[in-house]
């Protein structure tokens, strides 16, 4: 009878020391759906890894940003792993707040990952995050708009055709719109777009001396396109439009061309989320004087704080959610647009993944051709196609998205906004030391 | 013999109904006025309630639907409530709310009592500033103290604990809640204070059955405001916790998404947020009202 209570009793007790010796790991990362699908498979992690347990914390983009820059600026160790991008990745290196990726396993295959990406998350040659996804840009059209309006899509469109399409197609009374584009004011939000157009013009955020270019012909006449093009044949109050408003209005077929990021076609191809899933065509971005920089690159990796007291275990789990048998996994269990994208050669070899997602080869070849450091007609200083790589570049960004977002809105002239946006710029880089 | 005149009757008649025109026009006057005065209310509480109706209706349409056209014909569904209590313990997040939000009022009132006592009674000459130099510490952005406050929790290792944000919200809210209660206690006639000296009071016992069974309804009425204040509040609790002491305004943060649709999942989080302090406000308002209006008709 004793035995019969004993053993029972022993085992709960087992299971009670095994779950308090597991390891716990607090994990930061933003609310976008495929990070919510890697929330969502935590059991499938703590299976495979019964020693280690997760602790979430999931945060909007911006929030989540301020946060993991107070903590590892601070080493306020709150974090074990952090969602971050390719703008923090060197920055934060080179300061020594990340833990350096030097000796991953074998069977990681680091060289599976998209050269470009590895590039991007890397600082001295060495890694120092592993890429959750990636994107770049492209250009989304509505096929039946397109044929309505007797338009063929070229192999590489020019931002002039794209303007000339726009017109045939805007339709403002039945709120059918010939392009939707990034109007809200954001170094992530309506700069990452422009920084792309002023490239593909020929120009560039700072000269090899670090001066500001921003008055220069190239921002002009970047700029100028931008702004008349939106207004005269975009949505009506666009400066307020990101990235899931304008995917909003074109799953709902009011835009004719959108262009932005290659991760939207995910989303636009799943008819249970859009409503154009089987009128949608793509495109590589537009270019105008030069292709260089017209796309952009970016992803979101995991990356460990050097102030983590898991790191072994943060390694463990940074490995298993960028790993090929991770992709395998959300493939399997949530379909295969729903895989991360941008990361692996192998995710492109998947026959499942090319079956199920046609717009892979464009994403592919988005990714491969974007330079980050090489990404300006003429050189430039810094790494990165739609940011500038250095700490000042948030601030900046973000104040010269509100001056071109107000020359959108009419408050002032595209001359006025440039002007202002140079001389800004040009009192914060002083006053940062530069030139460095 | 008098007689009455046919026309005398209509006169009298006639003043009468002269006496009661005036009478009747303004008593139409008010009416009026009074039927325009409710319609202003009506139409301000409908304007200041409306986002929450609309918030509560849009936690009941899908993600489509919550982007769509705006319109109050769809089909109702629970998907957003189920989703969200999926992706996150609803129930940890609201226990820290409960604990944080009435620990820092319970805290707050205990160190204002015997400061907002000592200035309305016992007031020197440095009591108005010291009152205007306590609430000149709200005008500061809390943002510029937010890298001193992280390092000194970071090494008194208060980050991510219930305890941290106690301290915290009590310090926020300490010169509001000092305030009120300073305008409450200079209400109450000083005589009442020193006839129990006289009886032989001690400061303890004066406070005790005298100035707190007084002015309680003000006492009700500030900590109720302190409890919504700490309840609302996001920028320290997202910026000082991160999974263990995280209150309810966290868990509503990590449901807004630059990327993809959210707005029906953010309005589901948000709606089971405020649905407590809803409730508790709806219970207590009586007494809110009783407490603010105390205040107000001095």
């Amino acid at each position: 009878m004793r035995l019969r209570h004993a053993i029972p009793l022993a085992g709960a007790t087992a299971l009670v020391s095994a779950a308090a010796s597991a390891e716990t790991i607090t994990v930061a990362t933003v609310n976008n759906n495929d990070m919510v699908i890697m929330q969502g498979l935590t059991d499938e992690f703590e299976k495979a890894h019964p020693d280690i347990t997760l602790d979430w914390v999931v945060l909007e983009e911006n929030v989540l940003r301020q946060r993991m820059t107070t903590d590892i600026a601070t080493q306020g160790g709150q974090f074990d792993v952090m969602t971050i991008g390719t703008y923090e990745v060197p920055i934060w290196a080179e300061r020594g707040w990340l833990t350096p990726l030097a000796d991953l396993p074998d069977d990681y295959q680091v060289n599976d990952l998209l050269k470009p990406v590895r590039d991007g998350l890397s600082y001295d040659g060495t890694l120092y995050a592993l890429p959750f996804y990636a994107e770049s840009s492209m250009t989304y059209y509505n096929k039946a708009l397109f044929e309505k309006a007797g338009i063929e899509m070229s192999d590489q469109p020019t931002w002039q055709e794209v303007s000339d399409w726009a017109s045939r197609i805007h339709d403002p009374q039945n709120e059918v719109y010939g392009i939707c584009l990034r109007g809200k004011p954001g170094w992530g939000e309506n700069m990452a777009f422009v920084s792309t157009l002023v490239n593909t013009y020929g120009g560039r955020w700072f000269d090899m001396d670090w001066n500001p270019q921003l008055d220069s012909q190239a921002w002009q006449d970047a700029v100028s396109f931008y702004v008349d093009l939106l207004n005269n044949y975009g949505p009506p109050g666009a400066s307020s439009n990101g990235f899931n408003e304008n995917l909003a209005l074109f799953s709902r077929g009011n835009c004719g061309m959108w262009v932005d990021a290659t991760s939207a076609a995910g989303k636009l191809y799943n008819p249970d989320e859009s409503q154009v899933a089987d009128q949608l065509g793509f495109a590589p971005a537009p270019i105008a004087e030069t292709p260089k920089g017209s796309h952009w690159l970016w992803s979101w990796a995991l990356a460990i704080p050097a102030t983590s007291d898991s790191k072994d275990a943060a390694e463990t789990f940074i490995t298993w959610a960028t790993s090929q048998d991770y992709i395998e996994l959300v493939g399997e269990t949530k379909g295969w647009t729903s895989v991360p994208p941008g990361t692996r050669e192998s995710t492109y070899e998947n026959e499942n993944y090319q079956q199920a997602a046609p717009f892979a080869d464009f994403v592919l070849n988005a990714i491969r051709e974007a330079d980050p450091t090489d990404s300006t007609q003429e050189p430039a200083p810094y790494v990165g196609v739609q940011f500038v790589g250095i700490p000042e570049f948030q601030a900046i960004g973000t104040q010269v998205g509100q001056m071109i977002a107000a020359a959108l809105t009419g408050d002032m002239s595209v001359e006025q906004a440039l002007s202002s946006a140079q001389r800004s710029t040009e009192r914060t880089m002083k006053r940062a030391g530069y030139p460095k | 013999m008098t007689t009455v005149k046919t026309g005398q009757v209509p006169l009298a008649h006639d003043s009468e109904m002269a006496r009661a025109t005036p009478r009747k026009a303004s008593m139409i006057g008010v009416n009026s006025r009074k039927l325009w005065l409710t319609v202003l209310g009506w139409g301000v509480a409908i304007l200041i309630f409306f986002p929450i109706f609309w918030m509560i209706v849009t936690s009941f349409k899908t993600e489509a639907e919550a982007i769509a056209d705006p319109s109050l014909i769809f089909a109702p569904t629970l998907e957003n409530y189920v989703e969200v209590q999926l992706r996150a313990d609803y129930f940890k997040f609201a226990m820290n709310s409960v604990v944080v939000a009435f620990g820092s009022t319970l805290l707050a009132l205990l160190l204002a009592i015997p400061a907002a006592y000592s200035m309305a009674f016992l007031p020197t000459k440095r009591t108005k500033g010291t009152l205007l130099w306590m609430l000149s510490t709200k005008m500061l952005p809390p943002v510029g103290v937010l890298v001193p406050i992280y390092l000194l929790f970071r090494d008194t290792g208060l980050l991510d604990t219930r305890t941290g944000l106690i301290i915290v919200y009590t310090l926020m809210n300490l010169p509001i809640v000092v305030w009120m209660l300073y305008t409450f206690f200079k209400d109450l006639p000083k005589d009442i204070l020193e006839a129990g000296r006289m009886d032989g009071a001690s400061t303890f016992q004066e406070v005790w059955y005298l100035l707190l069974p007084l002015t309680l309804p003000g006492i009700a009425s500030t900590g109720l405001l302190s409890v919504i204040l700490s309840w609302n509040e996001a920028f320290w609790s997202l910026n000082l916790t991160s999974s263990q002491a995280a209150p309810l305004t966290a868990y509503i943060a990590s449901f807004s998404s630059p990327e993809g649709l959210f707005w029906a999942k953010l309005s589901a989080a948000s709606t089971m947020a405020i649905a407590p302090i809803l409730v508790f406000g709806w219970l207590t308002q009586k007494q809110m009202v009783r407490g603010l209006t105390f205040g107000a008709v001095k």
